[in-house]
């Protein structure tokens, strides 16, 4: 039987608010799933030209697969959040790049020709599940030296990678960190973030947290608009005596829950639904794992060879901020400026958060919005760094093209 | 805020110290689209939600504090609109029980009628919109109290939703009786506050919350809260216009009354005030004077808690809730061996009917055996024949369908059938002997540990047992019909029963869902006796000259769910002359066998009446065999001899130990003669009306358990 690989787009994306993992964060008494169920429902509501009888998968990401992130959570959210018992569902997992590979996975078998749309998401609920819980190391990764010793704790590996690039100082990371504050802060102030959030009720019984009683999250709890140098420059650098990563220039330990509608073009103009980006080309691609922040930059060298671009082409950058350093040594590797206008325009996890497997798709509903607002890009990407050394990095077109200069 | 609610609140708290206490937390928060400030009250006992949200004072002290903060907070500008909400999975269920039943004085009655409305009312007041979300569970005060709301949303989800308080012997009295008729129409709200607490007090979903129009908008279950609070900005910035259907006020308002006092009539023939208290004010809420309504209100709730009919109710809700659920007496539940399959003795109607109750709830093998093929196969059929009919209603799927089907079969020989059974019950014909035979066979073929259950109405359990091997592995297991619908199964423990069958018995029963009551082996049992006893009193009268219509109506009064001779027409009359005649042989000087029922059953009629024109008449042809003496007494004397006659019956039966309790034959006469909460059972009656001090010289229950206390 003859085949044709088919176009895969980028519907529409949503997500909840992020919030700070821990006994005081929004969502200390709110259930992973729960977020996670929230966003789809809000995604079929934002889409009603999807009949949700035509998804043919739900893909969830989550890291720590156990207790409310456990019990393949893609078919599970996928009946709480009442899709027909005829559509499937699934687990992911590949740490920070969950959602990411939800989405490329998927992507693949639309392009394959096995679904017409699906749902690719990912969720983290650090503060139920705190980095780390239930893993067992195989104790050959120490005994035969596979990974150095650092390797399973990201800020030890961001540590390494200013080693790898003594260039970037403490002081170019804190720069970087307080520009992604400033720039999240506009883009709140414009609106460019609101309009693709979830609103979560949630309860708080503790009142050492604050107001007890149910609430509504309706903003990311992490941002700390106007930090200063001057802020960031006392903080502690806890991996290591006279390191480099702070608290101030990495993203933190959130909860947060993201969804997309992925689909093949034809099925996607057929029913009417948005088309935000057209898929290109995506990458992943393994380094030493002490160095995990590196990871980008093979995965995009890989994604443009496929694409047949060079990094030239690609006119906006959607970095996961889950270390200045990691953004930065990208940056640095292409030659970029720490400043560029065409990277992270919204700013990114340093302020916003990072809660691990959801943020590919956070990544992706904001290139979706610049897309939209630039019609004169044609191309953009979204990486992130994933531990254990990998990197991820999906490019994708912009539907919007006017055929302008860049 | 007001000084007095507080005040009023504070003493009321005074006397109900072990109230458990609701908080009502208010959060604030950012309304969506730039709505505005909103303040959030959510009403929480700290527990989860098997212990649900009630109201006592100290509660609503709390809830008047919360709405102290909001009231000011919207008068300075500070906040766009006011909601009110509850703790997962419920909203609130209403007053707390416990503390009614505290209540000694009219006027402290009168004290949390008016402090209910005293906070409630606050709600209206607040100078911004005012939400209620009902999440979950709401009953009673938890409705009410979003009724003082502007507006509501409710959950699909939401699995209970009433006015319970008619079923208990109260009225909606928080201003559930006067604002729900003005908000959805005098009929809705009949249907709501009369026709479904009447009707076992029936609950709603939360579909029908929203379809009788006492929620503006229904969201799932899923998102409920945020989605209503999506509502709640788009309501605030008028891009939603809430609009409700006028209500008609003319006749139909005066319509619906009366056909509120219909339903009330029927169920409760006048003999419980609640009702007819409700609807009196749901006719004066015609002109829209809700202060008039409240205060109608505050006056009935506070006249029915000082009476005893709402003291006998709460008696009988938690009888029913409790003590039906813990079996007073019942063995040490880790006794009970596994039952994992059951034999059914007989195949005849009411063989087959308890072969498909054990199908249904334990889901294990059911073989029933008979004389004949032709029996067994009809046993099987009716069997097929009712899971079909579950299928047909959408009751049950194919797949369970197909289960049930092939778990039951029938066969001729007991030793095939009961070779490997743990529990076999008879429903063979009711004579000693033919028992006695049926269970000697069965236990040369069943396992050594097989519970022998015997399904007798009057017999001996511990003569059925007596020509055994193992005697102590008998129970009497007495269903009430029909099977399916009345609740109570009285457990008989015969003089060789051991722990471990009681034990046995008791926890099929639990999963039979049945209540369970513990009764000694006794001629006739509990509610057989008391019944018969009832009966033949009735029928003494009739025989010695009192008019058969002078009877009926003696006992009217007591609102029982029908009257004798129906009731005679429903059992049977040959069933009741046979009970008759098996405890007139056990008590000769209480219990007669009647000539005139006798000449009936003779006769061969089914019953006394006939229903030519619709409604019981004297059927000629019955008139015609009675032959009465010429006492003819009037209601009033009928109604002392019948009344005197149950508490002497009660009494003696409480001496020998038939029962624990007062409170066990009270939960008899409730889950198996359907005898009405207002009676609470009959003994509550009995004291009330001072019958029992009249023949024991005391009462049943003391003072302050099913009446008001001393």
């Amino acid at each position: 039987m003859p085949r044709t690989v088919r176009d895969v787009v980028f519907v529409d994306g949503v997500r909840t608010p992020f919030g700070k993992a821990g006994p005081k964060g929004i969502y200390h008494e709110t259930r992973a799933d729960d977020l996670v169920v929230k966003a789809i429902r809000e995604l079929l509501r934002r889409n009603p030209g999807l009949d949700p009888k035509k998804i043919d998968e739900v893909a969830i990401a989550a890291t720590t697969q156990i207790g409310d992130q456990g019990l393949t959570l893609g078919r599970t959210a996928g009946i709480l959040a009442g899709l027909p018992q005829s559509v499937p569902g699934y687990s992911i997992d590949r740490m920070c790049a969950g959602a990411l590979t939800a989405v490329t996975t998927t992507a693949g078998s639309i392009a394959f020709g096995a679904y017409d749309a699906v749902i690719a998401g990912g969720v983290e609920h650090m503060g139920r599940h705190p980095m780390g819980e239930g893993v067992d190391p195989n104790p050959r990764f120490v005994s035969e030296k596979l990974v150095d010793e650092s390797a399973l704790f990201m800020g030890m590996t961001a540590e390494n990678l200013h080693d790898r690039y003594p260039t970037i100082t403490k002081q170019r990371a804190d720069e970087y960190a307080v520009r992604s504050q400033e720039k999240a802060a506009k883009a709140y102030a414009d609106g460019k973030i609101q309009q693709d959030l979830v609103p979560i009720s949630v309860r708080r019984t503790n009142a050492e947290a604050g107001e007890t009683g149910w609430g509504l999250v309706t903003a990311d709890e992490p941002m700390r608009p106007g930090t200063t140098l001057e802020n960031l420059a006392g903080l502690k650098t806890p991996f290591r005596v006279h390191g480099r990563v702070t608290a101030g220039n990495a993203a933190g330990l959130n909860d947060g829950a993201t969804a997309s509608i992925i689909a093949s073009e034809d099925f996607a103009r057929e029913n009417n639904l948005p088309v935000k980006m057209r898929l290109v080309s995506y990458a992943f691609a393994g380094v030493e794992p002490e160095v995990m922040g590196y990871g980008p930059i093979p995965a995009t060298e890989k994604a443009l060879a496929k694409a047949g671009l060079s990094i030239e082409d690609i006119n906006l950058f959607e970095i996961n901020e889950a270390f200045a350093v990691q953004v930065l040594a990208f940056l640095e590797h292409y030659g970029i400026a720490d400043d560029d206008a065409r990277v992270n325009q919204y700013g990114g996890a340093i302020a916003y958060g990072h809660p691990l497997a959801s943020s590919g798709v956070r990544l992706m509903t904001q290139l979706a919005r610049q897309f939209e607002e630039q019609p004169n890009v044609r191309y953009g990407l979204t990486t992130m760094c994933v531990g254990f050394g990998m990197g991820a990095t999906v490019i994708w077109e912009n539907p919007h093209f006017d055929g302008g200069d860049k | 805020m007001s000084t007095t609610t507080a005040e009023l609140l504070k003493g009321a708290a005074e006397l109900f110290p072990d109230e458990v206490v609701t908080s009502a937390h208010v959060r604030h928060l950012d309304l969506p689209f730039g709505a505005g400030r909103f303040a959030l009250i959510t009403l929480d006992n700290g527990f989860d939600h098997t212990k649900p949200t009630t109201f006592g004072p100290a509660s609503l002290a709390n809830l008047n504090t919360a709405i102290d903060q909001v009231e000011a907070e919207a008068a300075a500008g500070e906040i766009v609109g006011v909601g009110i909400t509850g703790k997962p999975f419920i909203f609130a269920v209403g007053a707390d029980l416990k503390g009614v039943e505290l209540l000694k004085k009219h006027e402290d009655a009168l004290a949390i009628g008016k402090g209910g409305h005293e906070v409630f009312k606050r709600l209206a007041g607040i100078a911004v919109p005012t939400f209620a979300y009902y999440n979950g569970a709401a009953m009673g005060g938890g409705v009410e109290v979003g009724l003082h709301c502007t507006y509501r949303t409710v959950s699909k989800a939401l699995p209970a939703f009433s006015l319970p308080e008619v079923f208990l012997g109260l009225v909606p009295g928080w201003g559930g009786c006067t604002i729900l008729p003005n908000l959805i129409g005098a009929e809705k709200a009949v249907s709501v506050i009369i026709e479904n607490s009447l009707n076992q007090n029936k609950q709603l979903k939360g579909r029908q919350v929203f379809d009788l129009g006492i929620a503006d908008a229904i969201f799932e279950g899923a998102d409920f809260l945020e989605q209503s609070l999506l509502w709640t900005a788009s309501v605030l910035k008028g891009d939603i216009t809430v609009e409700r259907p006028e209500i008609d006020r003319g006749e139909a308002w005066d319509q619906a009354v009366a056909k509120g006092r219909f339903i009330a009539d029927g169920k409760v023939h006048g003999a419980a005030p609640a009702a007819y208290r409700a609807l009196d004010i749901i006719a004066a809420a015609k002109d829209g004077d809700l202060q008039k309504g409240y205060d109608a209100e505050d006056v009935a709730l506070a006249d029915l808690i000082m009476g005893g009919e709402l003291r006998s109710g709460i008696y009988a809700f938690n009888l029913v809730q409790k003590r039906g659920k813990r079996p007073a007496g019942a063995p040490d539940k880790s006794l009970a061996r596994p039952v994992t399959k059951v034999g059914v003795v007989g195949a005849g109607l009411m063989a087959s009917q308890l072969a498909l109750l054990f199908l249904r709830r334990l889901e294990v093998p059911v073989v029933l055996t008979d004389i004949d093929q032709e029996r067994v196969d009809k046993g099987v059929g009716y069997v097929h024949a009712e899971i079909d009919k579950l299928l047909g209603k959408g009751r049950i799927n194919q797949d369970k369908a197909n289960r049930l089907k092939a778990l039951v079969s029938g066969v001729l020989d007991k030793a095939e059938g009961f070779a490997d059974a743990d529990f076999i019950i008879e429903a063979v014909f009711e004579e000693i002997g033919v028992k006695q035979q049926v269970f000697a066979e069965v236990e040369a073929v069943a396992p050594a540990h097989a519970i022998l259950a015997t399904n007798t109405s009057s017999l001996s359990v511990t003569e059925m047992a007596s020509k055994l091997k193992n005697p102590e592995r008998v129970v009497g297991f007495h269903f009430f019909n029909p099977v399916a619908i009345l609740p109570l199964l009285e457990i008989v423990r015969g003089e060789a029963t051991d722990d471990a069958s009681l034990a046995t018995a008791f926890a099929v029963a639990k999963k039979l869902k049945k209540t369970a009551v513990l009764v000694k082996d006794a001629p006739a049992f509990v509610v057989n006796r008391i019944l018969t006893r009832f009966m033949g009193e009735i029928q003494n009268v009739i025989d010695e000259g009192t008019p058969v219509e002078v009877a009926e109506k003696a006992v009217e009064p007591l609102g029982l769910p029908m009257s004798p001779l129906v009731l005679l027409e429903l059992v049977g009359p040959a069933i009741g002359l046979h009970v008759s005649e098996t405890l007139n042989r056990a008590f000769p000087d209480r219990f007669t066998v009647s000539p005139n029922l006798a000449a009936v059953v003779k006769a061969g009629k089914r019953g006394f009446y006939v229903y030519d024109s619709g409604k019981p008449e004297l059927d000629p042809e019955v008139a015609a065999l009675l032959e009465q003496g010429d006492v003819v007494l009037t209601e009033e004397q009928v109604r002392d001899r019948v009344l005197d006659a149950v508490a002497q019956e009660i009494g003696l039966m409480l001496d020998e130990g038939v029962v624990a309790e007062a409170q066990d034959v009270d939960l008899c006469l409730i889950t198996g003669a359907g005898w009405p909460f207002h009676l609470g059972g009959i003994t509550p009656y009995l004291d009330r009306e001072g019958v029992s001090e009249r023949v024991n010289g005391k009462r049943f229950l003391e003072a302050g358990v099913a009446s008001v206390p001393a």
